[in-house]
C-alpha cells in the first residue's frame, strides 16, 4: 500500500511536467507554433535596450505611448493633448498655455497618426509629429527629452483627421478635415444654414503646415476642397517627391445615415496635391490672405520653459478651381480609407473598406495621364483622372475590408483586413497576393518601423487591433486594444507576441533606437535655467507677497524642500508655489503636492522649474511633500503652509533647518 | 517510502542550494572584487587625492579672487543646499574643508561622489555619519576647480 501511495503521488507531478513541455510545442490560438522560438525572438534580456522605439498614438486619451519593440514593453507615455497628472501637464502654468485654442482651454484630445520627422526620406529621430482630430490641432513632439513642444490649430478646419503626414525632408506636415462644414467663401466663416443644404454650402480645407529647421510650425497655405470627407494621406517620395495624396469618401455629399448614403458610389476619389507647385503659388502671393484665426502654443526650455501662446489671425487661402495645376482626382473604388505610397515612390495604394480588390495607381500613368489631360471629366471645377489610364493593377482577393498598408523594403506591401481579421502580403510589382496571417481581430492600422518612408526597416510589422476579446485577463466591459508583433524577416510572416497599448491607438511608428538614444537630454543645466521665477540656490528660496498673489520660490533636493515651513498664507491668496528641482542627476525629478490644490502634483526634471497654483480655502495647517519616491529619506521630503483667516495679521515668515 | 521523500527532499535541497549558491557566488565575487580593487589598486596618489577625472596634483598657492567668486556662484547653486559653511546640514561643513584635503580630493569628490563613495575609505568614512548620499551635481572640471578657489579662501 505504500508503494502505491508513493506511486499515486508521485505521478501527477509528472505528468504536469509531461504537459507542460508538450504544450509549448502545441500551436493554438494564432500562437506561432514552437512558441520558445517567438520567445527568444521578442526577449530582452534586463538591463539590455530594445532594438525599436515605437511610437503609439493615445487615440482618446490624447496621448503617446512610447513602447520597446520587439519586447513590447511600455516604456514611457507622452501627455500631447490632455492634462495629465502623472507630471501636472496641461495643469502647471507652464504647460496650461500648451492646450489653449480658439475655443478656450481644451483639456482633451483625440489623437490618431504620429509621424516620425524625415530627412532625405529617412526617419531623423527629431520629432514625432501627431494630430488631434476633435478640435483640430497638430502637436510636434521633442524627441530629445520626450516633451511636447508645440500644439497648432488648424482653422477652416472640422476634424483633423488625414494628418500629420510630413513630406520627404519634413518641409510640411499635412492636415486636412475629416468633416466638411458650412463655410461662406468669402470669410471661410462657419455658417448659420440648414444642415440639408450641404451640398450648395459646404466645404473642406487641407492644410499644409510650414516645419522650420528648429521645427517651428506655421500654415503656409491652405486649399479650398470639395465638401468631402477626408480621411488619410500620404507624401510622394522619389519620382512623386513633391506630391501628396488624401483619400476623401462622401463623394455622394450626404449629411445623414452615412453608413447608407455615403457608400452608393461605385468610386470616391484620392485627391493628389502638387505641394511643391502649390508652395511656389504660395509664394507669389497668389490665392487669397483670408481670416483664420488659430493658436500656436510652444515652450522652449531654453526660454525659460513656460509656455507662450501666440493668435493667428490670418490664412493664404488657395483655390484649385483658379490656381491649374495643384489638385487632381483620382477615381478609387469604394469609400477608401488609408492611402500609402510605397519606398520607390511610384505606387499609391489605397483601402477601399467596401472594395474587393486593392487598388493600386501608377504615378508614372497619373503624371502621363495629366500631361495628355486624359480627364474623365470635372468634379466642382477639379479635374478627375481616367480610372483605368492611371492603374498599375488591383490585388485580388485581399481579405475583407482592406484599411492600411505599410511597405517593408523589399518590394512587399502589407495591408490590414479588417472584417477578415488578417493581414495580407502582396507583391507590389505583379499585385498578387504572395502570404496572409490571422490577426486578433480587426486591424486598422498597422506599422513596419520606417514603413511609409523611402528606408523600412523590414524586421517587424506590428498590427493594431481594435478588438482584444479573449487576448488577455478579462476587465470588464472593456479591455485596452491588443498589439501584436509580427515577424516579416522570412518568406511566411509569423505571430510572435500580443501586447496591450493604451486608450485606441489608431496608427503607430518606430525608429530605430539608435537614432533616438543618443539625443537625450538628461537633466537641465540649473546654470542655463531661464524661467523668470527660477530659484538658483537655496540661499534664494523666499516668499513673497504681492497684494493676495503670494510667490513661494522653492528648492528641492535630495531629501528636502527650502523653505519647507512657511506662514502668513490667508485664506483667498493665490498661492503660486515656484518650484526648482536643483538636482543635476539623471533621472530624479522631485514631485511636489500641496493637500486640496484643484490642480494635480508637478513632476519637476533636474534643473527645471514648474509652478503650482493653489488657493487654500479654509484656516489650519496643510502638509505638503515630494510625490516621487527620490532617496532613502523621501518620507522626510515634506513640510507645512499655515493659513490664517482672510482677515488675520500673520506675517509672512519662512525657513528651512531653523 | 522513506527512502523515496528523503530523495525527492534531497533533490530539493540540492538544487536550491544550487539556485542560492548561484547568487551568492556572483555576489561575493563582486565583493571580493571591489575590496581587492580598494586593497590594491588605490594608489598613494588617488589616497591624497581621490578616485577621478583629476590624476595630477593641484596647488592653490595666491587665491584667485575673480575664480573665488565665481566659485562661490557655483557652489550656492550647485552644493549649497546640502552643505553650509560653518554647520553640519545635509552633508559635512565645509567653511575648512582645504585644511583637511588636496584641491585635486576635493574636486574628485565633486566630480566623482559614486566612486569616492564606494571605493575612498575617507569618503566612505566621512559618508558613513550622513545618512543622504551626495549626488553628482555635474560640474565641469572648470566650475569644479572654481569651486574648490572659493573652499581654499574660506578655509583660510
Amino acid at each position: 500500500m505504500n508503494k502505491l501511495l508513493k506511486k499515486s503521488l508521485l505521478w501527477p507531478l509528472a505528468a504536469v511536467a509531461a504537459i507542460g513541455f508538450l504544450s509549448v510545442g502545441c500551436s493554438s490560438n494564432g500562437e506561432f507554433g514552437s512558441s520558445s522560438d517567438a520567445a527568444e525572438k521578442v526577449y530582452v534580456a534586463p538591463g539590455e535596450h530594445d532594438e525599436f522605439y515605437g511610437f503609439f498614438s493615445g487615440g482618446y486619451n490624447g496621448q503617446l505611448g512610447v513602447y520597446g519593440l520587439p519586447s513590447g514593453r511600455h516604456i514611457y507615455t507622452i501627455p500631447v493633448f490632455s492634462q495629465t497628472p502623472t507630471n501636472g501637464y496641461g495643469y502647471s502654468e507652464e504647460t496650461k498655455s500648451m492646450l489653449q485654442t480658439t475655443d478656450g482651454f481644451v483639456p482633451w484630445g483625440d489623437a490618431h497618426h504620429p509621424e516620425l520627422s524625415q530627412t532625405d526620406g529617412e526617419t531623423d529621430g527629431r520629432w514625432v509629429f501627431m494630430n488631434e482630430n476633435n478640435t483640430p490641432r497638430v502637436a510636434r513632439v521633442g524627441l530629445d527629452e520626450f516633451k511636447t513642444q508645440e500644439i497648432i490649430e488648424i482653422p477652416n478646419s472640422a476634424g483633423n483627421h488625414a494628418s500629420s503626414f510630413v513630406t520627404p525632408n519634413t518641409e510640411y506636415v499635412s492636415a486636412a478635415t475629416r468633416f466638411s462644414i458650412p463655410m461662406d467663401e468669402k470669410n471661410m466663416e462657419n455658417m448659420d444654414v440648414s444642415i440639408d443644404s450641404y451640398k450648395e454650402n459646404f466645404k473642406g480645407t487641407i492644410s499644409f503646415i510650414k516645419v522650420s529647421d528648429k521645427g517651428k510650425m506655421n500654415i503656409d497655405f491652405q486649399i479650398m476642397m470639395p465638401g468631402f470627407n477626408y480621411d488619410l494621406s500620404h507624401a510622394g517620395k522619389g519620382p512623386s517627391h513633391g506630391w501628396s495624396f488624401f483619400t476623401s469618401y462622401n463623394s455622394e455629399e450626404a449629411n445623414t445615415m452615412l453608413e447608407i448614403n455615403a457608400s452608393r458610389n461605385d468610386k470616391d476619389y484620392i485627391a493628389a496635391i502638387n505641394w511643391e507647385k502649390a508652395a511656389e503659388y504660395a509664394k507669389q502671393g497668389k490665392g487669397k490672405m483670408m481670416p483664420g484665426k488659430h493658436y500656436r502654443n510652444y515652450i522652449d526650455h531654453e526660454e525659460g520653459g513656460v509656455a507662450k501662446s501666440e493668435v493667428i489671425e490670418k490664412v493664404r487661402v488657395l483655390d484649385p478651381r483658379k490656381l491649374e495645376g495643384i489638385v487632381y482626382f483620382l477615381p478609387t473604388p469604394k469609400s477608401p480609407h488609408g492611402v500609402d505610397v510605397d519606398p520607390t515612390g511610384q505606387y499609391i495604394a489605397a483601402g477601399g473598406k467596401l472594395s474587393t480588390v486593392i487598388p493600386v495607381h501608377s504615378f508614372a500613368k497619373m503624371e502621363e495621364a495629366i500631361e495628355n489631360k486624359d480627364f474623365e471629366g470635372k468634379e466642382q471645377g477639379i479635374p478627375v483622372l481616367n480610372y483605368d489610364s492611371i492603374l498599375h493593377g488591383e490585388v485580388e482577393n485581399p481579405g475583407l475590408g482592406p484599411l492600411h498598408t505599410e511597405f517593408d523594403g523589399k518590394g512587399y506591401a502589407y495591408t490590414t483586413a479588417f472584417i477578415s481579421s488578417e493581414i495580407v502580403k502582396w507583391d507590389i510589382e505583379t499585385a498578387e497576393v504572395v502570404d496572409r496571417i490571422d490577426v486578433y481581430y480587426s486591424p486598422g492600422h498597422l506599422m513596419i518601423p520606417g514603413g511609409d518612408s523611402q528606408n523600412p526597416d523590414g524586421k517587424y510589422l506590428v498590427a493594431l487591433n481594435k478588438i482584444t476579446k479573449d487576448r488577455y485577463l478579462p476587465t470588464g466591459p472593456e479591455m485596452f486594444h491588443s498589439a501584436q508583433l509580427i515577424d516579416i524577416s522570412g518568406d511566411k510572416m509569423k505571430l510572435l507576441l500580443d501586447f496591450p497599448t493604451e486608450g485606441e491607438p489608431h496608427y503607430a511608428q518606430a525608429i530605430t533606437a539608435d537614432k533616438v538614444k543618443e539625443r537625450q537630454k538628461r537633466f537641465y543645466e540649473i546654470d542655463d535655467n531661464n524661467h523668470p521665477r527660477a530659484t538658483k540656490s537655496e540661499k534664494e528660496a523666499r516668499v513673497e507677497r504681492d497684494g493676495n498673489e503670494v510667490h513661494v520660490y522653492m528648492t528641492t533636493i535630495r531629501s528636502h524642500f527650502a523653505p519647507d515651513n512657511i506662514e502668513g498664507i490667508k485664506v483667498g491668496d493665490e498661492v503660486y508655489f515656484h518650484v526648482t528641482n536643483l538636482e543635476q542627476d539623471w533621472d530624479v525629478p522631485h514631485g511636489f503636492a500641496v493637500k486640496g490644490a484643484n490642480t494635480s502634483e508637478l513632476l519637476i526634471m533636474p534643473g527645471e522649474t514648474l509652478t503650482l497654483k493653489w488657493e487654500p480655502k479654509k484656516p489650519g495647517v496643510v502638509p505638503f511633500y515630494c510625490t516621487d519616491f527620490c532617496s532613502a529619506l523621501h518620507q522626510e521630503m515634506q513640510g507645512y503652509v499655515r493659513v490664517s483667516p482672510e482677515n488675520s495679521d500673520t506675517p509672512i515668515s519662512y525657513g528651512t533647518g531653523e | 517510502m522513506n527512502t523515496q521523500i528523503s530523495k525527492i527532499t534531497g533533490l530539493i535541497v540540492l538544487t536550491m542550494a544550487l539556485l542560492i549558491g548561484c547568487g551568492k557566488s556572483s555576489d561575493s565575487e563582486k565583493d571580493s572584487t571591489d575590496s581587492e580593487e580598494e586593497k590594491q589598486e588605490l594608489t598613494d596618489f588617488e589616497m591624497t587625492n581621490g578616485i577621478g577625472p583629476v590624476d595630477e596634483e593641484i596647488t592653490i598657492e595666491e587665491i584667485d579672487t575673480e575664480l573665488a567668486k565665481e566659485g562661490m556662484r557655483v557652489f550656492d547653486m550647485k552644493c549649497g543646499a546640502c552643505h553650509k559653511l560653518d554647520k553640519r546640514y545635509v552633508g559635512p561643513p565645509l567653511g575648512g574643508v582645504m585644511n583637511a584635503r588636496t584641491p585635486a580630493y576635493v574636486m574628485n569628490m565633486i566630480l566623482n561622489p559614486e566612486e569616492m563613495l564606494k571605493k575612498h575609505p575617507v569618503a566612505k568614512s566621512v559618508g558613513s555619519e550622513y545618512p543622504t548620499r551626495m549626488t553628482n551635481q555635474q560640474l565641469t572640471r572648470e566650475k569644479a576647480r572654481a569651486v574648490v578657489e572659493y573652499l581654499a579662501q574660506e578655509s583660510q
